[in-house]
C-alpha cells in the first residue's frame, strides 16, 4: 500500500504542504502588519485536500477553485512570487492587483480561477468539461467546493449535467464542517454529503480529508474515471480549518466551535501525520527534512520579498482589463 | 450585392450556420434546441448540420450560462440561448458576478468570447414572466457589450460579430421581430459591434430608438411626414458600446430629441442617452429631450392592458408635437 506512491512524490507532496502551511502563516502575519489589506481566508489545517487532489493532475488539468484557495493554488503549480504579489496587491501580482487573496486564476496553470460566491464554481466546471468533450482532450477538471456550497442549486444543476454527459469532472469537497458558522450536520439531511451522489448515479465517497494518500488515492481513480470518459465523480474529503472562516473570526471561530473540538483536530494535523508517517516508512529523514524546510522557507522569504518590492498599480490600470 | 428576403430567424440561423462552420470552437447550448429547434424555431437544421455542437441541456439556466462561461474560458466560442430574457435572472449570479467580472478580476488573463442570446420585448400576451425587457441592467454592469438589433440584415451581422468578440455579449431579439422580414446580402459581411445607423434621414427631430421600437419610429416617421414634419430615425443596433458619435452628429443637425425603448421609462438606457446629450450638449438643445417607455409595471396579460403599457406609433407621434411645440391635428 506504502510503496505504491513513489517516495520521490511522497517527499514533493510534503514539501507542497509545508510550503501552504508556510505561505499562509507568512500572509498573515502580514495582514496583521496592515500589508495585506481585506481580509484572508486560511486553510491551515485543510492542506492534505489541496496536495492530495492535485498531485494526480497534469499541468494542462483544469482546476477550479474557492475564496479559501491559497492552497490549492500551491498545490496546482503557482507561483508564490506572483501569489503573494496578488495578496499585497501589487502590479506584478496574478490579477495585477484586481483579485487579491479571494480571486488567483493562473490560467497557464490550468488554475481557472478562485471565486468568491460559494457555488459559483461548479457549473464553471461543467463548462471546462465540455470543451474537453467538443475538443476531445483527455485532460480533466478539479472542481473545488466547500460544504457550503452543497446547499446551493448550482450544485445539484452542475452534479446532474455533468452525470448525464458524464464529464471529466472531479467534483471535490474542502468539508471543513462549517459553512462560515455554520455547522454541516444542521445544513443536510443525509449523513454524509457524498449520500447525494446516489441521486446522480455517480459515484460518491466520503474520506479522511486529514490524510494526504488516501485523498491522493481516492482522487487518483477518480481522474483515472474521468480520462477515461467513465464520468465524474463527488469526492467528500472531510477536514477541518484550523483558523476561522476568515482572519476576521474572533478566536478562530470559537463563537461556534468548542475549544475541545478544535483542540481534537488540531491533533489531527494533516501535515504531522504524514510526517510521522514519512519517518515510519523511512521515506523521510531529519536529514531531508531540514533541507525541505530550508528550501521553503528561502521560497516564501523571497516571495515576501517580491511582493514587497513590486510596484502599486497605477490608478488608471483599474479602467483597463476589460471592455470599458 | 446579390440580396434575398429573409426573416430575422433565417438571418439568424444563416449567421450561426456561417460561424460554425468556420470556427469549430463555436457550439451552441440551451434547453430544446436539437428536437424543438429552438423555441422560435431559430436553430431549425444547425444540430443535425453540426452534431455534437448543439447541446440540449436540462432546464438548469444556472448551469447553462456558468457551463458557457466555463466552456468560454478554456477555448470554446459558447453561443448560450436562454429562452427567454426572463430567465436572465436565474442565472444572474453567472452573468453579473462570473460572465461580466472575471477577464478584469483575473487581470485580463481570460477572454470571454461568450454570447448569451434572449428573446426579449412584450405583444404577445406572453404576460409578466415571458415579456421583459431588462436591457439596463446589463449596460449597467461593467464587463458587458449588449447588443438588440431590429432588421434581419442587423441580426446577422452582428450575430457574427458577437461570436467572434472576445468579450461577453448579451444579445437581446424581440420576440415580435422574428419573423419580419428584410434584405440581407448572400455575401460574407460583419457589422461592427457599437456602431448606430440612421434608418431614416430627416432634419426636424432625431428619434433615437433599438430593437423593436425602430419599426414603431419608422412608421411614426411615415405618418408625420404628411404633416410636414421630417423626423430622423437613429437606430442603436448596439447599445454597449454606446455610438455617442452618431447620437451627437444627429442631435447637432436636429437639436430635438426622442428616446423610445419598450423598456420602462424610469432608469431605462434612455436615461443615460438623455443625460449624456445634456452633459455634452447642452446648447445644441432646442427643446428638452423626452423618453417614451413602458409604464413601470409588470407586463400584463390581457391584450388591451398590455397594449396599454408598451408603447406604439401613437406615443411616439405624441411625444414629437410635443418636442416641437405644435399641437396635434
Amino acid at each position: 500500500m506504502v510503496h505504491s506512491i513513489d517516495p520521490t512524490l511522497h517527499l514533493k507532496m510534503y514539501e507542497q504542504m509545508i510550503t501552504i502551511r508556510s505561505f499562509e502563516e507568512r500572509a498573515i502575519e502580514l495582514f496583521e502588519h496592515n500589508l495585506i489589506r481585506g481580509n484572508i481566508h486560511p486553510c491551515i489545517g485543510q492542506e492534505a485536500v489541496s496536495v492530495g487532489v492535485c498531485s494526480p493532475l497534469r499541468r494542462e488539468d483544469y482546476m477550479v477553485n474557492t475564496h479559501r484557495g491559497h492552497g490549492n493554488c500551491i498545490a496546482k503549480g503557482a507561483d508564490l512570487k506572483r501569489m503573494m504579489a496578488e495578496l499585497l496587491g501589487k502590479s506584478t501580482g496574478y490579477c495585477k492587483g484586481k483579485g487579491g487573496s479571494m480571486h488567483i486564476a493562473d490560467f497557464e496553470g490550468g488554475n481557472l480561477g478562485a471565486n468568491g460566491i460559494v457555488g459559483a464554481g461548479l457549473p464553471i466546471a461543467v463548462g471546462a468539461g465540455i470543451s474537453i468533450q467538443i475538443r476531445g482532450t483527455d485532460q480533466v477538471v478539479a472542481c473545488f467546493f466547500g460544504d457550503g456550497a452543497v446547499n446551493q442549486g448550482t450544485f445539484h444543476e452542475s452534479l446532474n449535467m455533468a452525470a448525464i454527459w458524464k464529464l471529466p469532472v472531479i467534483f471535490v469537497c474542502e468539508n471543513n464542517q462549517y459553512a462560515l458558522s455554520t455547522p454541516i450536520r444542521e445544513a443536510i439531511s443525509v449523513s454524509r454529503i457524498s449520500d447525494r451522489a446516489l441521486a446522480y448515479g455517480i459515484p460518491g465517497m466520503t474520506i479522511d480529508g486529514n490524510d494526504v494518500i488516501e485523498v491522493y488515492k481516492q482522487m487518483k481513480e477518480a481522474v483515472e474515471r474521468a480520462r477515461t470518459g467513465k464520468g465524474p465523480t463527488l469526492l467528500d474529503c472531510v477536514t477541518y480549518r484550523f483558523f476561522g472562516h476568515f482572519t476576521g473570526d474572533p478566536g478562530r471561530g470559537i463563537t461556534y466551535r468548542s475549544r475541545e473540538e478544535m483542540e481534537e483536530w488540531m491533533g489531527r494535523c494533516p501535515i504531522k501525520r504524514f510526517r510521522e508517517y514519512l519517518f515510519r516508512e523511512k521515506i523521510l529523514t531529519e536529514e531531508t527534512e531540514k533541507g525541505i524546510l530550508a528550501k521553503v522557507k528561502t521560497s516564501i522569504e523571497e516571495a515576501v520579498q517580491f511582493a514587497m518590492e513590486s510596484p502599486f498599480p497605477l490608478p488608471e490600470e483599474a479602467t483597463q482589463d476589460l471592455f470599458y | 450585392m446579390n440580396l434575398r428576403e429573409l426573416t430575422n430567424t433565417e438571418a439568424m440561423a444563416e449567421a450561426l450556420r456561417e460561424e460554425m462552420i468556420r470556427d469549430p470552437s463555436v457550439f451552441i447550448i440551451g434547453e430544446d434546441l436539437v428536437a424543438h429547434g429552438g423555441i422560435f424555431g431559430q436553430f431549425i437544421g444547425l444540430p443535425q448540420a453540426f452534431p455534437g455542437r448543439v447541446i440540449d441541456t436540462p432546464i438548469s439556466e444556472t448551469a447553462i450560462v456558468g457551463a458557457g462561461l466555463g466552456a468560454a474560458l478554456t477555448g470554446m466560442r459558447p453561443f448560450v440561448d436562454l429562452h427567454f430574457a426572463d430567465f436572465t435572472t436565474c442565472a444572474m449570479d453567472e452573468i453579473v458576478n462570473q460572465v461580466a467580472k472575471i477577464r478584469y478580476m483575473f487581470g485580463g488573463q481570460a477572454k470571454i468570447p461568450l454570447v448569451i442570446w434572449a428573446p426579449d420585448g412584450a405583444g404577445l400576451s406572453a404576460a409578466a414572466h415571458h415579456s421583459q425587457s431588462l436591457e439596463a441592467w446589463f449596460i449597467h454592469t461593467p464587463g458587458l457589450k449588449v447588443v438588440s438589433p431590429c432588421f434581419p440584415y442587423d441580426v446577422k451581422g452582428l450575430i457574427k460579430a458577437s461570436i467572434r468578440s472576445d468579450d461577453p455579449i448579451i444579445f437581446f431579439m424581440h420576440k415580435k421581430i422574428f419573423s419580419s422580414k428584410g434584405p440581407v446580402p448572400a455575401e460574407e459581411y460583419l457589422i461592427p459591434l457599437g456602431k448606430a445607423e440612421i434608418k431614416r434621414k430627416g432634419k426636424d427631430v432625431t428619434l433615437i430608438a433599438y430593437s423593436i421600437m425602430v419599426l414603431h419610429a419608422l412608421e411614426a416617421a411615415k405618418e408625420l411626414e404628411k404633416e410636414g414634419i421630417d423626423v430622423e430615425v437613429l437606430d442603436l443596433r448596439t447599445l454597449w458600446p454606446m455610438d455617442w458619435e452618431s447620437i451627437a452628429e444627429s442631435v447637432t443637425k436636429t437639436h430635438r430629441v426622442l428616446i423610445a425603448h419598450e423598456a420602462c421609462v424610469t432608469c431605462g438606457f434612455g436615461a443615460e442617452i438623455s443625460a449624456r446629450i445634456q452633459e455634452e450638449l447642452f446648447d445644441e438643445l432646442d427643446a428638452p429631450i423626452l423618453r417614451v417607455g413602458a409604464y413601470r409595471v409588470p407586463i400584463p396579460f390581457s391584450p388591451p392592458l398590455e397594449r396599454f403599457v408598451i408603447p406604439g406609433k401613437e406615443s411616439l407621434i405624441k411625444s414629437i408635437y410635443k418636442i416641437l411645440g405644435k399641437e396635434m391635428n
